[in-house]
Order: structure tokens, then C-alpha cells, then sequence
């Protein structure tokens, strides 16, 4: 409730998080269909700071979602740890995590439930963890909606919003749990170019009121660019960490940065890695796409 | 229908609510709300369809008297027999007779179908939701779904002591069957997104089943409704007609064997607008609970 009340504060860099540190240790994750396994994790290794933003990009197919999947609990590793703060979410012995609301999954299409006004889905988390009553909920739900710009859509439904509105509304719905890290599966890849950095600039006022340490799936390069601490870049499947690159520009990040000449320089550096890997990929008679 | 939809069927999908675009001039919305009911609803065209109908009945049996037909009741005489005080097989909209014999279909069909959905909802959401009750029960629900109502029918009379129990056990039947089916459906064409998104935010199993399984489920469950509340129909005629001593099913069988012709076809428009009015009614219910559809489907249909 107290970061409600600082959403007419001017936009400040943000205090780093101390909490959601997230640590990936030689975790392998092979898929085993049909007698024929495919190794689609091996031996990877990564950590994300508490309160960073920490961008994975990579070829298509290559993993990734493999990995958040396996953080948020729905589906099993073959083998490593994985870590939040001091908690084993899952290991070798125990392959599957609970999923729970320390780690909330922003989904590729969207996953609002239709059925539910855009304000009772906000206020679904802590109603159904029971950890605020119904009247509290939806107080905090309409203040977090309004620290978003979301008053006016609070009694519609879903699909009554434009698709750029559904992805601000459940960011909202996700951080109204506190978590301790956000799992964002490409929440950006169905908009169009001009709704993405529009959502680009809202993703950060809210990360900047709540700064919640990010694991953001990509495979829009300016877009690691522009939001990440840190962009990390994966092989091609096997997937595991190839190349970090340290984003070395200030926050709070405004829309011009985009043409600084050390952008630039970021950006092409990523594209390098990436592309190598992508070409590596077709190779491999992967699709890539 | 509504400001989403006002621009000539353009989509608004696209358009954040944030920032409407500019307002159209009120002629023009009123213009093109009117050119889009029109185009939805014909009902110059309703009446023609039913005008043809009516034309060729009168015309095959009164004008014409074609062969088969020359034995039917024609249109002039059903019409005048149920507008008829004094109706000459007693049965008409003035005879309390013909009102006993609607209520009695409709309280049966009323409880049968409430039998049926209360039965068969939690029946299809459990089939679609609890693996190990649908492992050990779907079998036998497929074996059971097949058997025609009147193959029921002998079993139904030795089962129950009263003819009206087992006329109701013949109607919830088929009704629990389409009901069950169709919730289990719904239940299958979730997407599992949403019960990822719920685990994510902390819901437990029954709190994913509450909260998005049966919301999820509501529009199979209530395309089941309408077919089992179409079947009820269908099976308590059967039923009627075998048993029972009031009821349209019993009209119609009892006017046959005491040929009153005209009283057949009484009944059986009774029995078809009943049957539409009882439909309408639970298509508008599932309107009413779905009210977050309406404006997904009637965006979908407007882009």
C-alpha cells in the first residue's frame, strides 16, 4: 500500500531490491518424447541480482521458456538446482517446484482470465491466498490500477481493451503479489512496434515505483537493450548462457537513449552474439524464426 | 449495442479505451446501428419462410387436396378449432383442459431438467476435471449415452411404482447425458494458460477449479443446456405417450387413437412454441452469466 501512495513522487532510479535473487545451478533438462531424448537444457548456470532485470535472449527453440517453465513449477528439471533467495525451488531430488505466487509468469498471449473484470482479476492474488479480505483486495487492486493509468478500465472486461491495455492490466495483477521475481514470457512479442515502447515506458514507471527483479524472455534485441541491467545470451539448443552483457547505461532510461551511440554499441554487440547462434541454429536445420 | 461496436462495424479492438477516437455524428451512428440490425435480423425474411410454410399446408390440403394430403387437418380448421369457445374435440385456448395439460409438461419438464443439470453439470466438470473419476466412470457413461429414451421405456415402467416417476426418469435421462457431455467438453477446451496463471497467483486446486474451470466450462455447459432442455422435450413426449394421464405427449397420443386430427396439431404447436420459449429462456440465462462473452463475441463478429 505505502508504493501506492509514492505514484505522484517524480520517477526516481530505483532502489535496488534486496530480495528475489535468482540462481540457476547446472540445471539439464531433457526431453525424452518418443525413446528419442533431446537435450534441451545442459548444464546451465546463471544468476539474476536481486531487483535486476535480466534479459534472455536466444535463438527460437533454444530453451528458454524450458527454464522459466521449470522456475515457475510447470514442468520438471532432469537434474541441477534452482535457487530464489535462500529457498531450493527445485533440485535434482525434488525436480518439480510449487508454483506460487513469489514468482508470477507474465504469459506470451496473455492469460487475464475473461471471465473476471480487468479490477477482480487484478485483486485475484491475494483473494485467493487469503492474505487480505475481499474489501482490502479491491482497495489495493484499484490502487494499483490507478498508480497505472488503469482506472478507467477497472469494470471492463478483457476483451473489452485493447491488447497493449490486457498486458499493462496483468503486469498489475502480477505485482499486486509482491513477488519476488516476475517471469515475463515474451508478454511483448504479439504488439505491434509503436504499443511495444509504449509498453516499454509504462513496464519501467512500474518497475521504477516497484523494483522486482525481472527474468524477461525476449527476442526483441532493442527491447533487452532498453529495459535489461544485463542482457544474457544463449546457445542454441543445448541451451546454456553463451555471452553476458553488462547494459552500461543509466537509469531511469528515457526514449532517447535509443539513438546514443552506446546504445548502438550494445546493440550490436547483442546482435553478434545472437546472430551467431541463429545462424548456428539454421545450420543445425533448426527453424529459427 | 454499444459504443465498442458503433463505427460501422468497425473493429475497436484496436483502439485503446483510453483514448476514444473521435466522437461519429449521431446521425451517422444511428445510421449504421440501424443498417447493422438489419443485417443481423431479417424479419421480412422470418415471415416469408414461415408464410411459405403455411401457404403450401393450406393449398396441399384445402385447395389442391393432393393424395397423401387430403386426410390432414388444413390450417382453417386447426386455427378455428384452437380459437374455438366451444371447441368440438374440447380442446382450445379457452378450455382450462388445454392449459392443465401445458402445465403439466412444463412441471415435469421443469424438474426433470433441473435433475439433469444438477446432476449432470458436476457429473461432465468432474469427468473433464478428475482424471481418476473419469477413468473409472466415463466407460460406462459411453456404453449408456447410445440407448435411445424408448429403449428405456419397458425398463422404466418395471423400475418405478408410478407411471409419473418413470415419465420423469425417461425425460432427465437423455437431458443428463448432453448436459454431462457438454460440461466435460468445456472443461477440455480450457486453455491451460489460465490455470497456470492461477497457480502462479496462488490458487489452489479447488480454488482453480472455482475459479476457472467453472467459468471456463459456462459456455459448453450452457450449449449443453439448451440441447438437454430440447431433448427433455423430445423424451417426455415419448414418455408421455406411453404413460401418463396428462401432458401434450398425451394429447397427442390420445387425439390419434380417438382420431381428432385437429387436437394433434394443437399439440404440436404447442409443444414447439413451449419448447422455443423454454430454449430462449436459458440462452437468455447464459447471457445473463456470461455477460464478459457477449462483447468478445460481438467483437469477433464485427471485425
Amino acid at each position: 500500500m505505502t508504493r501506492v501512495s509514492e505514484q505522484t513522487a517524480p520517477i526516481t532510479p530505483p532502489a535496488r531490491s534486496r530480495r528475489g535473487a535468482l540462481r540457476i545451478d547446472e540445471v539439464s533438462k531433457i526431453y525424452d518424447p518418443d525413446g528419442a531424448a533431446v537435450s534441451a537444457v545442459d548444464r546451465c548456470s546463471l544468476r539474476v541480482e536481486a531487483g535486476e532485470i535480466c534479459m534472455i535472449v536466444g535463438p527460437s527453440g533454444c530453451g528458454k521458456t524450458t527454464l522459466l517453465q521449470a522456475i515457475a513449477g510447470f514442468h520438471p528439471i532432469s537434474s541441477g538446482t534452482i535457487t530464489l533467495d535462500d529457498e531450493v525451488l527445485c533440485s535434482t531430488d525434488k525436480p518439480l517446484a510449487k508454483p506460487g505466487s513469489d514468482r508470477v509468469v507474465v504469459f506470451q498471449n496473455g492469460a487475464l482470465f475473461p471471465w473476471k473484470t480487468n479490477l477482480e482479476n487484478v485483486a485475484f492474488g491475494p483473494l485467493v491466498q487469503g492474505t487480505l479480505t475481499k474489501r482490502a483486495a479491491l482497495e489495493k487492486a484499484r490502487g494499483m490500477m490507478a498508480g497505472a493509468g488503469l482506472t478507467e478500465v477497472e469494470h471492463n472486461y478483457p476483451s473489452e481493451v485493447s491488447s497493449g491495455t490486457r498486458r499493462r492490466v496483468e503486469i498489475v495483477r502480477a505485482l499486486m503479489n509482491d513477488p519476488k521475481v516476475l517471469l515475463m514470457d515474451e508478454p511483448y512479442r504479439a504488439l505491434d512496434a509503436l504499443t511495444r515502447r509504449v509498453m516499454h515506458g509504462a513496464l519501467l514507471e512500474l518497475y521504477y515505483r516497484q523494483p522486482v527483479t525481472m527474468f524477461f524472455i525476449t527476442h526483441d534485441l532493442e527491447e533487452a537493450v532498453y529495459l535489461g541491467h544485463k542482457i544474457i545470451v544463449m546457445t542454441t539448443r543445448p541451451c546454456r548462457p553463451k555471452q553476458t552483457i553488462p547494459v552500461t547505461l543509466e537509469h531511469p532510461r528515457t526514449p532517447e537513449v535509443v539513438t546514443s551511440a552506446r546504445f548502438l554499441a550494445l546493440l550490436r554487440e547483442t546482435r553478434a552474439a545472437v546472430d551467431e547462434e541463429a545462424l548456428k541454429a539454421f545450420q543445425d536445420g533448426e527453424k529459427e524464426g | 449495442m454499444s459504443e465498442l461496436l458503433a463505427p460501422a462495424g468497425t473493429s475497436s479492438r484496436a483502439s485503446d479505451t483510453h483514448a476514444p477516437a473521435a466522437q461519429p455524428s449521431r446521425g451517422a451512428l444511428l445510421r449504421s446501428r440501424l443498417a447493422r440490425g438489419l443485417r443481423t435480423a431479417r424479419p421480412d425474411l422470418a415471415l416469408l419462410g414461415l408464410g411459405l410454410f403455411f401457404g403450401f399446408w393450406y393449398y396441399a390440403v384445402e385447395v389442391w387436396q393432393l393424395p397423401r394430403f387430403r386426410e390432414l387437418p388444413g390450417p382453417t380448421s386447426v386455427f378455428r378449432e384452437w380459437c374455438s369457445e366451444n371447441p368440438s374435440y374440447g380442446l382450445s385456448i379457452y378450455t382450462a383442459e388445454y392449459y392443465r395439460h401445458i402445465g403439466v409438461s412444463l412441471v415435469r419438464v421443469a424438474k426433470a431438467f433441473a435433475l439433469a443439470t444438477g446432476l449432470g453439470v458436476p457429473v461432465g466438470l468432474a469427468f473433464g476435471w478428475w482424471r481418476g473419476f473419469r477413468e473409472y466412470l466415463f466407460p460406462l457413461f459411453e456404453l449408456l449415452r447410445p440407448i435411445p429414451i424408448l429403449a428405456w421405456v419397458p425398463l422404466a415402467i418395471v423400475m418405478f411404482a408410478t407411471s409419473e416417476s418413470s415419465v420423469l426418469f425417461l425425460t432427465f435421462l437423455a437431458s443428463f447425458f448432453a448436459t454431462a457431455l457438454n460440461s466435460m467438453l468445456g472443461v477440455e477446451a480450457i486453455d491451460r494458460v489460465y490455470v497456470r496463471a492461477a497457480q502462479c497467483l496462488g490458487a489452489s486446486r479447488w480454488q482453480v477449479f472455482r475459479h476457472v474451470i467453472v467459468p471456463g466450462a459456462l459456455p459448453f455447459i450452457f450449449t449443453g443446456l439448451q440441447i438437454s432442455v430440447g431433448v427433455a422435450w423430445f423424451s417426455l413426449v415419448a414418455a408421455e405417450m406411453v404413460s401418463g394421464q396428462f401432458g401434450l405427449g398425451y394429447v397427442i397420443n390420445t387425439s390419434y387413437t380417438t382420431v381428432q386430427y385437429p387436437t394433434i396439431i394443437i399439440g404440436m404447436f404447442t409443444l414447439g412454441a413451449v419448447g422455443y420459449a423454454s430454449s430462449a429462456f436459458v440462452r437468455w440465462v447464459g447471457q445473463v452469466l456470461m455477460r464478459w462473452r457477449a462483447r468478445e463475441l460481438a467483437l469477433d463478429g464485427g471485425a
